[in-house]
């Protein structure tokens, strides 16, 4: 185990995979000398060349569609979108083309395509670049959504996304890059898709969450302890589609409650399609309905306190378990 | 930079009696085809979206004969003439017309989205341009495998105002990309014609992205051949991108719901006194390649494997309900690609 920040995880799992597999390469706006937004391709142009490292014109469209054309030809493509926010100019090429060509093909084309892009927000950027899009992208069939909540799991996750023959999705928090955490440092080491994480565990209610979230859930936990005496069982998902729903329910069965977090907006959101399932699955073990902590229903303000009380907290959070005993 | 209208420069010796016999061949194949598909839509045979191709036969025939088997192809939603030129059986695409197992997807596609991964028909798109930058992207797999094959991507004069026609070209100038465009302008964007559309010339507008950009006739297979075939010579030998703007027409409306109110049937017969087939076949007739004779049996040959296709078709079975989500993603294998 080495600890590392979130983006150093993230450029270890891309290089690490350059180097075992020549087919793949990365493209994408400013990840060569510029190294990234996110300063997460930092070094490796140098270490790999122009060709597999590949500066692209701000086309996003463009680049995902390229992405898809290699990889129907037989490369393994990582396109960064700079943010999820440009994501929603390419959607033609990720829901239209990435995401169907396999189904609509009769299986005869598949596409081995990483897309790897910042989500979230709390940065006061403003309402078009704060987007958490990350349920919006689990919506379509063909698609994996990947939302890492740890370094190691980013590793691990990334590294598998691009040993997946199909279109992979992989959304990072823009809070989480410089967060830091153990990560493995065995090459081989992958986390398997559709497999939650107990990241901590309790009896009183059960808190799950993906990405930035999970971090609210285990310092609402934490608060809980503290404060009330309330132990709580935190799920980070880490993919939503595949999504694990049995460990969910596991814990619902067991503890009686629930509480959904994401930054997203909460109407027509990822959480309602989660309490929808516990319903679903654990109506009988439900002490009380299942609670959605996420985003209010505007566009992100700008001005740092409205932004501060569009987006969930773990004080919410906090406040939703309450309201529920 | 060539642009510009003329003809290109023949590359190699011209189309002999042979080629020109299967040009023939194909292009009446796909006529008949045609046709034989406007029937089995009215009998209900073929549902959803049905757009016919019949008029522009040349652009396909001409086009997609000047290809190397490695060469790849991806198209438009007008595409059953495209697969046909490509060898892609009758039977295959009826029955895939038809819903049924036996079709080239298992009757997941549908008319817009013909597949063949064999004869590396890459498909059919049904979104205008979406499909531009995945054959940047092909162009760009061929570069880095360091082979020579070149990608060839089909659209219509509607694809010219997507900004996908804008980034893909500008993705395939810039990295000298191996990738024929091929615009078959057949003067509507769906029923608007494509001069109240576009601020310029198709192939002036592929010009600006510094490539090679000729207008060619594209009623005349055997001049749409010889430009294809110097466009490919032109991006194998890794100069980058090259444009053809294939002028042609289609007789049939956009879709089989077109009630056709934007133009005039003068205007129809104006080019079918221009068919790329008759056209063909004259000269054929007058350079002592054929006479009328054969001509019909070629023809009688056509329909019969258009009336096999029919009956595959139909005797094919409807795809399992259990089948419902098979090939939604690729099985993991613990393996990549």
């Amino acid at each position: 185990m080495t600890e590392m920040r979130m983006r150093d995880a993230i450029r270890e799992a891309m290089r690490e995979e350059m180097l075992r597999d020549e087919r793949v390469f990365l493209m994408g706006e400013d990840i060569g000398a510029y190294g990234g937004s996110y300063a997460c391709t930092r070094g490796l142009l140098d270490e790999f060349g122009p060709e597999r490292v590949r500066d692209t014109p701000i086309s996003e469209s463009g680049i995902v569609g390229a992405g898809v054309g290699a990889a129907l030809a037989g490369f393994i493509p990582m396109v960064e979108i700079m943010t999820i926010n440009f994501s929603l100019v390419a959607l033609d090429q990720i829901v239209n083309n990435a995401s169907k060509l396999h189904y609509m093909s009769g299986g005869q084309v598949n596409v081995p395509l990483v897309l790897r892009m910042a989500s979230g927000g709390g940065s006061q950027l403003g309402a078009t670049h704060s987007h958490s899009l990350e349920g919006m992208f689990a919506h379509f069939p063909g698609l994996t959504v990947v939302c890492p909540a740890f370094p190691g799991d980013a590793k691990g996750l990334l590294k598998r996304s691009f040993r997946e023959p199909n279109p992979v999705v992989f959304i990072e928090h823009t809070a989480l890059y410089g967060a830091r955490g153990e990560v493995p440092d065995d090459p081989d080491h992958l986390v398997e898709f559709g497999q939650a994480a107990t990241v901590r565990s309790g009896k009183d209610v059960t808190l799950v969450g993906y990405s930035g979230s999970v971090h609210q859930c285990y310092r609402a936990a934490d608060m809980l302890v503290a404060e009330h005496g309330l132990t709580a069982d935190v799920i980070d998902l880490r993919t939503i589609r595949p999504l694990d729903m049995s460990s969910v329910i596991r814990s619902v069965r067991r503890t009686n409650r629930a509480v959904v977090v994401e930054d997203d907006w909460k109407f027509g959101g990822f959480a309602g399609e989660i309490a929808a399932q516990i319903m679903e699955r654990a109506f009988d073990w439900l002490d009380a309905p299942v609670a959605r902590v996420a985003g209010k229903d505007v566009p992100m303000p700008y001005n740092r306190n409205l932004e501060y009380a569009a987006l969930p907290s773990e004080e919410d959070v906090v406040e939703a378990v309450l309201a529920m005993l | 930079m060539s642009v510009g209208q003329a003809i290109p420069t023949m590359v190699g010796e011209p189309p002999d009696g042979d080629l020109q016999q299967r040009f023939l061949y194909e292009m009446l194949l796909i006529r008949r085809f045609e046709e034989k598909c406007a029937e089995m839509y009215t009998r209900g045979k073929i549902r959803g979206f049905l757009h016919l191709y019949t008029g522009e036969e040349a652009c396909a025939v001409g086009a997609i004969n000047a290809l190397r088997a490695d060469d790849k192809i991806v198209t438009h939603y007008r595409d059953h003439g495209h697969a046909l030129a490509r060898g892609v059986e009758p039977n295959r695409i009826m029955a895939e017309l038809f819903a049924r197992v036996g079709g080239t997807n298992q009757g997941r596609g549908g008319s817009m989205h013909i597949f063949d991964v064999d004869r590396n028909f890459l498909g059919g798109y049904a979104i205008v341009a979406g499909h531009m930058p995945i054959a940047a992207g092909l162009g760009l797999a061929a570069n880095l495998s360091g082979e020579d094959w070149a990608a060839l991507c089909i659209f219509g004069d509607g694809g010219v105002g997507e900004g996908e026609f804008h980034e893909a070209l500008n993705l395939a100038a810039i990295w000298k990309l191996p990738v024929v465009w091929f615009c078959e302008n057949n003067g509507y964007g769906m029923g608007v014609p494509f001069d109240d559309s576009l601020a310029n010339d198709v192939y002036k507008i592929a010009a600006s992205y510094q490539m090679p950009s000729v207008r060619i006739d594209g009623m005349d297979v055997l001049e749409v051949y010889s430009a294809t075939q110097l466009a490919l010579a032109h991006v194998r030998e890794g100069n980058g991108p090259y444009f053809i703007e294939a002028l042609t027409y289609r007789y049939r409306g956009h879709s089989m719901a077109d009630p056709e109110l934007y133009r005039t049937k003068a205007e129809v017969e104006e080019y079918r006194q221009r068919d790329a087939i008759e056209r063909l076949k004259r000269s054929m007739i007058a350079d002592g390649l054929m006479d009328e004779a054969s001509y019909e049996a070629l023809v009688a040959q056509v329909d019969a494997e258009v009336d096999e296709a029919v009956a595959y078709a139909d005797a094919s079975p409807e795809p399992g309900l259990h089948t419902l989500y098979d090939h939604i993603t690729k099985e993991y294998e613990g393996e990549s690609g």
